[in-house]
């Protein structure tokens, strides 16, 4: 509870960043996506966020757990692919667990928890399967843990993203065990994994939104 | 890239709008969401049959919705699954009272989309089973991996089933029956050239000019090993060969003997794989009851071939000759 409360204004800051950095990492996650997958990653993740900001700025909801559930949704139906259920399902779940009132720090922390919690039983991953989980669950320990020990809420979030991008590394070496990649066997290890790495871009996004 | 379209953002709703006006006497094709559904849906007291996937696949599904297979088909962005927004309206329109059968290939994203649709429909109060298709055995280490890919066989499934929903089967009798057709057949193809997805402008791999891939997906995925370029009757080989040897078929065996083509690859070659594949086949003593040559089951451009068995008995023979009325598959109608 070491900082005030958090703001759906804050929340859609974030979202904005993300979908801007999803827009200007298009190529990139699409070639990182070309080398293990199909090629599509970043296109399907742009198209998804544009969808998002659409309709949340044509109608912001009023509190976090009916913006999370407008961002599910519009992934759901506009990604395609794994990465749209599975993106649903981490901002849907984090809804559910934000509950009506103000969102805290913890809260923020216990909610990022859920909804990766809600990617794991959906993609049935786990760590070191060489798929988002390996970024966002070193991600949500880190948050966790730092505040915790006390931390701020952005040096906790900067904790998170520095997790989340060591874990996206992480899956270099990896032999993909889910996916579409998990096809290439020994040939998937030595690439990054796409959506690691996309969800990697989303918790330095928070850390980007809710710098001291 | 050099394709026949206007903006890669377009590529599927305009071939879909094309697609309808083509066939808008067996199909209408609903723009958002986007799904292919008869003409005539829904048929009161008959189960429904929905299938989809991503673009790319084409004749595979839209071209298989009519009389006698597909009630409706929910096309995704080129090799990307539908959603299941998508999926819940298309089920919902070919609901006519006695349950709808999702035929699902197995492909991570379609599996996560498919599961998501079936618990929103079945919330509906529409009821719903899925069975997965995942007949492709190029896929040796099933265990690490996320399963063998549903491919050739569901084209096949598609038909037998659609023909016995036609009939009146209810909904566990049909999902029962396209279990069995997935349990008896088996699929390996290979790729001389690569594809290219719209939207990503170049080649989704890299195969050099004296290469080829064996074991390949129909989204470009690698399969068993890249390796030198061989006559047809060598490739034939090593594509009927794990087929025979997984399921496996035996001697005094009856098939349905299917030669796909990935997209790029004429019929003239196909053909003189049939042909090959009709003397491999004779030589093992496995009866051709019926076969299946063209182009089914693409992946855009991509050149090569894809062969699928599958084992046969009366019914299924029956339900194979029974008429079907659709863009890609009529006959009997």
């Amino acid at each position: 509870m070491s900082d005030g409360a958090i703001t759906v204004e804050e929340v859609v800051a974030w979202l904005r960043d993300f979908a801007a950095v999803m827009a200007q990492e298009k190529d990139a996650l699409t070639a990182l996506d070309a080398a293990i997958g199909d090629g599509d990653h970043g296109i399907n993740m742009d198209r998804g966020m544009r969808a998002v900001m659409e309709r949340v700025d044509a109608a912001t909801p009023a509190d976090v757990p009916a913006l999370m559930k407008t961002v599910g949704m519009a992934l759901i139906s506009k990604v395609g692919g794994a990465a749209g259920p599975l993106y649903g399902t981490l901002f849907l779940q984090f809804g559910s667990a934000a509950g009506p009132d103000g969102l805290t720090p913890d809260g923020w922390a216990a909610c990022l928890a859920a909804g990766v919690a809600g990617v794991r039983a959906r993609g049935k991953a786990e760590l070191e399967d060489k798929t988002m989980v390996d970024a966002l669950q070193p991600a949500a320990d880190a948050v966790g843990a730092a505040l915790g020990e006390g931390a701020s809420f952005a040096d906790a979030l900067a904790r998170g993203a520095d997790a989340a991008e060591e874990g996206a590394r992480a899956t270099i070496p990896l032999v993909a065990r889910k996916g579409r990649a998990s096809y290439l066997g020994e040939r998937s290890a030595g690439h990054q994994d796409p959506g690691a790495t996309s969800s990697a871009h989303l918790v330095r996004c928070a850390a980007r939104t809710w710098a001291a | 890239m050099k394709k026949l379209i206007n903006d890669p953002a377009d590529v599927v709703a305009e071939s879909l709008r094309g697609f309808a006006a083509a066939h808008a006497d067996l199909v209408r094709v609903n723009a958002d969401p986007a799904y292919v559904v008869r003409a005539d849906a829904p048929v009161s007291g008959k189960v429904g049959i929905l299938s989809g996937g991503g673009s790319g696949h084409e004749p595979m599904h839209g071209g298989f919705v009519g009389r006698g297979m597909l009630d409706v088909a929910c096309p995704g962005e080129v090799f990307t699954s539908p959603t299941p927004d998508q999926m819940l309206e298309a089920t919902k329109a070919v609901d006519g009272g006695a349950g709808v059968l999702h035929i699902v290939k197995n492909y991570t994203g379609d599996i996560l989309n498919f599961e998501m649709a079936a618990d929103l429909a079945r919330e509906e109060g529409i009821e719903v089973e899925a069975v997965i298709t995942n007949d492709d055995v190029a896929v040796q280490d099933s265990l690490y991996t996320a399963g063998r890919r549903g491919v050739g066989v569901t084209v096949l499934a598609e038909k037998i089933v659609g023909a016995a929903a036609e009939e009146g089967k209810d909904l566990a009798a049909v999902a029962e029956l396209c279990r069995r057709v997935n349990a008896e057949g088996r699929t390996m193809g290979m790729a001389l050239t690569s594809c290219t997805v719209p939207a990503a402008g170049k080649p989704t791999f890299e195969l050099g000019e004296s290469e080829m891939e064996i074991g390949i997906g129909i989204h470009g995925e690698p399969g068993r090993e890249r390796v030198p370029l061989a006559s047809a009757k060598e490739i034939v080989e090593r594509l009927a060969g794990p087929v025979i040897d997984d399921l496996p078929f035996a001697s005094g065996d009856r098939v349905l003997a299917f030669v796909n083509g990935m997209g790029g690859t004429p019929q003239i070659e196909l053909y003189l794989v049939y042909n090959e594949l009709k003397q491999l086949l004779d030589g093992r003593g496995i009866t051709i009851e019926r076969n299946l040559v063209g182009s089914y089951i693409t992946s855009l451009e991509m050149a090569g071939c894809s062969i699928t068995l599958l084992r046969l008995d009366d019914e299924l023979i029956r339900l194979w000759d029974a008429p079907v009325l659709t863009a890609g598959l009529r006959w009997g109608a």
